[in-house]
């Protein structure tokens, strides 16, 4: 039996994790002199209070959900995948190439095969460690950490030296083609009479990652693939028994995470920046990780983090813009968010379960 | 949800209020941050010579991602910042789109070059020929004929200043050896002192005997490292001579401090087009204070002297990487 009813895992313990995070940030913001109050009324307005904010905070929401889909999906299987960075930085190099080599007639297509450029992309980048895991017991959250650095080098190899346009000093590539600029909030919402902000940068691959949501969902809960990863995951001994194959699930699960993780870059790449630069992914990839364990690798708790991400990282640069509090405190205070939801979680849920289990006994 | 429907009331009536007009100027910092003890530091401190000595007020943020580099353009130019300064050639892109939209502010962008917008102030440097004349001082001092440079992150920015070190050390000993190392690939690389350090001991090891750094953050593990194990450094951007005195050969400095205080102090008089700041202009140069003074031989400043004369007045040529992205003097 549950310990504790459904409402209060899901809902209960990370808003009272968030609200311990909350006070202890309020004092950090008071021991340097700030006002606590100002900063998250900043915090708020600025991520939430205009279309202007959730178009920042929806853009970083999509590249979060991405990544932390695809932790949880290794997850799942039981892998730390923590090679989303590279694999994100890879699939940026698919959809640049994708985006710069083949004259695309419409967007729509353009999406279409950047999309399947970025996965590809991806998938392969994380297909190695999967590979050396599945076959060789190379531990894969070692080869993937590894495999991000191998990617930054590949990445600025070909950035520098290959993709550069000639006379620029910039390593990034080209500006990509008009025809591949995918169309943001603002001009997707303007038809139906919304005005949305044109400023930010939130674009149609928020929709597509929503549906990349439901689609992991019903992968792992109503597919037989689905199923045979959360077994391998749960015990692999009883997986094997019951006739798995440890090394397809390994390779399929990383497979399918490193598509995810890669997908990524139709967000950054081809939705924001629209050409291919050295620090596309900026640590999404790991914030992914945070994302998963806060989301409890479910899909729907994946979307919540992500937001909850979104929120902290344009709320801070909001912060950032108009008052004086420093950028390592700013960094300082995301870390506490984490820190109380990921890390310290059953700090919460313990006391939380024994309360539970106390008002019980009051009932019976 | 009628909570929530509060809640963005609310907060949309704050938001309105938040962005209130200002005339102040505003700076930009790049990934690095304010205090990289280089390239930014420059700028900031350049900014507050200014807002001493005026009394006057700027905006600063320090960016923390890429998608901030627009955010902060635009957000500035909204609430009538006046110029925007902005530091680094990664600014150059989004510059290109967010000025147009702005005709009425003047923008001011530090290592840019190459952009064809009228309300843009673009200033670069000649790094190159101020490290030739740091690279012919290292050729002087060096008793082992080998030296070394250190650079931050692998682009062609650095490459520039390493081509140019390594001619001026051919210049003065044609058959010195020239050992580069890159801190690494990615922007990480602008802060790892610890990394610096082991690169500035393997270069110790092998035979190198003044080391120069252009990366950044990473330089103060190098200058350190070369002070412990009684080599020469030289510093970059700021003058770091006196980090650790006597130690220090001398810095490139890259005037971005100049800069960035001309533009405030022209405020939104701001005269916009392409400066290039070269030795002629004194926005390159090397450093010479009572902390290096002993270290600086007068044979050594006359023909440094002589060759930043030269260079001024043409008859000298310092190959730049960016001509056709190779460097005769030097492989990367």
């Amino acid at each position: 039996m549950e310990v504790m009813p459904k409402w209060a895992e899901v809902i209960l313990v990370p808003l009272i994790s968030l609200v311990l995070a909350a006070i202890l940030s309020a004092l950090v913001i008071l021991a340097i002199g700030e006002d606590p109050v100002e900063a998250v009324n900043l915090m708020v307005t600025g991520a939430l209070g205009s279309t202007y904010g959730w178009g920042y905070t929806l853009y970083y929401a999509t590249n979060f959900l991405f990544t932390g889909l695809a932790v949880s999906v290794a997850f799942h299987a039981g892998l730390f995948n923590i090679g989303g960075e590279g694999q994100a930085m890879l699939g940026g190099l698919g959809v640049a190439l994708a985006c710069l080599l083949i004259p695309w007639p419409h967007w729509t297509l353009a999406l279409l095969g950047a999309t399947v450029a970025a996965a590809l992309f991806g998938a392969a980048w994380a297909a190695i460690p999967a590979f050396l895991q599945a076959k060789r017991g190379s531990h894969i959250v070692i080869t993937t950490i590894m495999f991000n650095f191998i990617g930054a080098a590949v990445l600025n190899y070909v950035l520098v030296n290959v993709m550069r346009p000639p006379g620029s000093m910039d390593p990034a590539t080209a500006r990509f083609p008009e025809t591949v600029h995918l169309p943001t909030l603002h001009e997707m919402l303007a038809p139906i009479g919304i005005n949305f902000s044109k400023a930010a940068p939130a674009n149609v691959t928020f929709v597509i990652a929503l549906l990349a949501c439901v689609l992991v969902w019903f992968l792992l809960w109503r597919t037989w693939l689905g199923y045979e990863i959360r077994s391998y995951g749960k015990s692999e001994p009883a997986a094997k028994y019951g006739g798995i194959s440890p090394v397809a699930i390994t390779m399929i699960a990383m497979i399918i995470s490193g598509a995810l993780a890669g997908m990524m870059a139709i967000n950054n790449v081809m939705g924001e920046a629209e050409r291919l630069v050295l620090n596309a992914v900026e640590g999404a990839g790991f914030i992914g990780i945070a994302v998963a364990l806060m989301g409890r690798s479910h899909p729907f708790g994946v979307f919540l983090a992500a937001i909850l991400f979104g929120f902290l990282y344009q709320g801070g640069a909001e912060l950032a813009l108009w008052t004086s509090i420093p950028r390592e405190l700013i960094v300082v205070i995301q870390a506490l968010v984490i820190l109380f939801t990921g890390a310290l979680d059953n700090m919460v849920r313990m006391p939380l379960e024994r309360l539970f289990l106390m008002l019980r006994r009051g009932d019976a | 949800m009628t909570l929530m429907h509060k809640l963005l009331g609310a907060t949309a009536a704050l938001a309105l209020s938040a962005g209130a007009a200002l005339a102040e100027p505003a700076l930009i910092f790049d990934l690095g941050g304010k205090f990289d003890k280089s390239f930014n530091e420059a700028a900031h401190n350049g900014a507050s010579r200014w807002a001493e000595e005026t009394g006057g007020t700027y905006r600063e943020i320090e960016l923390q991602s890429e998608a901030q580099r627009e955010q902060a353009l635009r957000r500035f130019a909204d609430a009538g910042a006046n110029p925007v300064i902005t530091m680094g050639f990664a600014m150059a892109d989004p510059l290109a789109t967010v000025a147009p939209d702005y005709p009425d502010t003047k923008f001011v962008a530090i290592d840019v070059t190459w952009l064809d917008t009228p309300n843009v102030r673009q200033i670069g440097f000649a790094e190159h020929e101020g490290s030739y004349l740091v690279g012919m001082m290292a050729g002087m001092a060096s008793e082992s004929d080998t030296v070394g440079f250190i650079g931050g992150m692998d682009i062609p920015l650095i490459r520039h200043f390493g081509c140019g070190y390594a001619q001026g050390v051919k210049a003065v000993k044609p058959d010195a050896t020239v050992i580069a190392n890159m801190t690494g690939t990615t922007p990480a690389a602008w802060n790892d002192p610890v990394k610096g350090s082991e690169l500035t001991k393997a270069q110790i090891s092998q035979g190198a005997d003044v080391v120069y750094a252009a990366a950044g953050g990473t330089g103060v593990g190098v200058l350190q490292t070369a002070a412990d194990e009684g080599v020469l450094s030289i510093g970059v951007d700021s003058n770091q001579n006196h980090l650790h005195p006597g130690k220090v050969l001398t810095s490139m400095l890259k005037r971005v401090d100049v800069a960035v205080y001309d533009a405030l102090k022209a405020g939104a008089d701001l005269e916009t087009g392409v400066f290039t700041l070269g030795l002629a202009e004194e926005g390159v140069g090397y450093a010479l204070d009572d902390n290096n003074a002993p270290l600086v031989s007068d044979e050594m400043k006359a023909a440094v002297d002589d060759a930043r004369q030269k260079i001024i007045d043409g008859e000298l040529e310092v190959v730049s990487y960016y001509a056709n992205d190779s460097c005769p003097a030097l492989q990367f």
